[in-house]
């Protein structure tokens, strides 16, 4: 018997639908990981700072640790699985690998899907548009030039293709 | 960090989530954008019973013009308030300041209406839409009732809004000279709250983060109406606050920063108009 706590929740990720029976506190972003295995999504920071678990919800850009599994019930959800694939990368993502945008990589899916965004809202983005995009997402590691020139690099092969 | 258990209800009408609270009262809190509420219940600052989720109240979620107003609906988002052509047109101050709130996957969540319920005077937009001089409408189940902003904020994360009544609308009208406007958020990082922050529209001075409520500058407002020149209402603007000293700024850096701020913003203020 669920109890009074738990909800069913029902979803599209990444073009599935699934439904799972959880407790209703259960945070998008652990649904992502736990109930569905998607690990791609990180957990950095737990406070709506850092953006590591920047998921898209009906497209836009949100902080998963600060959603409810419940509250995306009904939407459609794009993670970081779900916009490439090994053998052919999303253009951001390639971009990342191409100008280095990355060190550890804990911030890059999160980097990833802000980067999407930005380039949707805005398919020739300047510098400053790139950073005021990113003020969202931390990253201990690059020092952000090689991520600001990867968002570049990304809307440029874009607009192209 | 995981909140504390509750159950949860989504609300499918305004009259429903009026119902909703009603049947369960003070075990209760309602859920909109989620980016105030749900930190707080994570770190277990807030445990509500029971959470009535109004995110999805698309009747709720509206920029309209009434020719001498602008009606916004409580469940409009910050990111929506920024990139109103219209709010751009009419009330640029409004548009402005929702764009500085926190970050962009933020602002794709948080809502106007929250922000205001939520009572916290380091938050932008109800100082702003203090200068502004908005009037908030609430419904419970004994009917609908408008409140002035002015009369809103009675204490810290305490609103003139009675268990269980919905902010439905905010109704903010149109400046006397649109132009006329200013925003200084002060922070340190990106995306953190103001230090201290001032909006300023026509001679209408809001103050944030300068006592346990969001303020008018009074006094700085009475100079101007006396025609007193901006450095002497500038001079004067922390008079009458009450800021509280942590580890951003101590209370006698907050009144500097206001009096700095103040006069900026009314120059600015002055130059566009
Ligand atoms: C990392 C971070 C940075 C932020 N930075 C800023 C910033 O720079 N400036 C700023 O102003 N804000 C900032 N915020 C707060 C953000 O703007 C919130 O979205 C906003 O304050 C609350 O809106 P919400 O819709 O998320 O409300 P919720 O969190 O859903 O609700 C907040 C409170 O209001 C009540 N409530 C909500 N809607 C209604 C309604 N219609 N009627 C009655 N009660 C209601 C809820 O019950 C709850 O008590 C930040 C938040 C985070 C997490
Ligand atoms: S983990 Fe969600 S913003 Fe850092
Ligand atoms: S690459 Fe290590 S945190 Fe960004």
């Amino acid at each position: 018997m669920p109890s009074a706590t738990d909800v069913s929740v029902e979803l599209t990720v990444n073009g599935r639908s699934c439904r799972r029976e959880v407790p209703a506190r259960t945070l998008l972003v652990h649904f992502l990981r736990e109930q569905l295995g998607l690990t791609g999504t990180h957990v950095g920071c737990d406070t709506t700072q850092c953006g590591a678990c920047t998921v898209a919800m009906d497209g836009v850009a949100v902080k998963s640790c600060t959603v409810l599994a419940a509250q995306a019930g009904g939407h459609e959800i794009t993670t970081i699985e779900g916009i490439g694939d090994e053998g052919k990368l999303h253009p951001v993502q390639h971009a990342f690998w191409a100008e280095h945008g990355l060190q550890c990589g804990y911030c890059t899916p999160g980097m990833v899907m802000a980067v999407r965004q930005i380039i949707a809202d805005n398919p020739d983005p300047t510098d400053a548009d790139v950073r005021r995009g990113l003020a969202g997402n931390i990253c201990r590691c690059t020092g952000y030039q090689n991520i600001v020139a990867a968002a570049l690099a990304a809307a440029a092969a874009m607009r192209e293709s | 960090m995981i909140p504390a258990s509750f159950a949860y209800h989504r609300a499918a009408s305004a009259d429903e989530a009026l119902s909703l609270a009603a049947e369960h009262g003070e075990d209760a809190k309602f859920l909109a954008g989620g980016h105030s509420l749900l930190p707080l219940m994570k770190l277990r600052f807030a445990a509500p019973e029971v959470i009535i989720d109004i995110g999805r109240l698309s009747e709720l979620s509206f920029i309209t013009d009434e020719g001498s107003a602008i009606r916004i609906g409580a469940l409009t988002r910050h990111h929506d308030v920024e990139h109103s052509e219209l709010l751009a047109r009419e009330i640029p101050l409004l548009a402005h300041a929702a764009g500085q709130v926190g970050d962009p996957q933020i602002r794709h969540r948080g809502t106007i209406g929250g922000s205001v319920a939520h009572g916290d005077p380091a938050s932008d937009l109800p100082a702003v839409l203090l200068a502004l001089d908005a009037t908030f409408v609430a419904r419970g189940r004994a009917g609908t009732r408008e409140i002035p902003a002015g009369e809103f904020f009675r204490s810290l994360f305490e609103t003139a809004l009675e268990p269980g009544e919905l902010l439905t609308e905010i109704v903010v009208p149109k400046p006397a000279n649109g132009a006329a406007w200013s925003f200084q958020k002060f922070t340190k990082r990106a995306i953190d709250w103001a230090i201290v922050g001032v909006a300023v529209q026509d001679d209408r001075i809001g103050l944030i983060n300068m006592g346990s409520v969001p303020l008018r500058a009074g006094r700085a407002e009475a100079a101007l109406a006396a025609g007193e020149p901006v450095a002497d209402a500038a001079a004067v603007a922390a008079e009458g606050t009450s800021p509280g000293s942590d580890i951003h700024a101590s209370r006698a850096y907050r009144e500097h920063l206001a009096r700095v701020l103040v006069g900026r913003a009314l120059e600015e203020a002055r130059s566009r108009s």
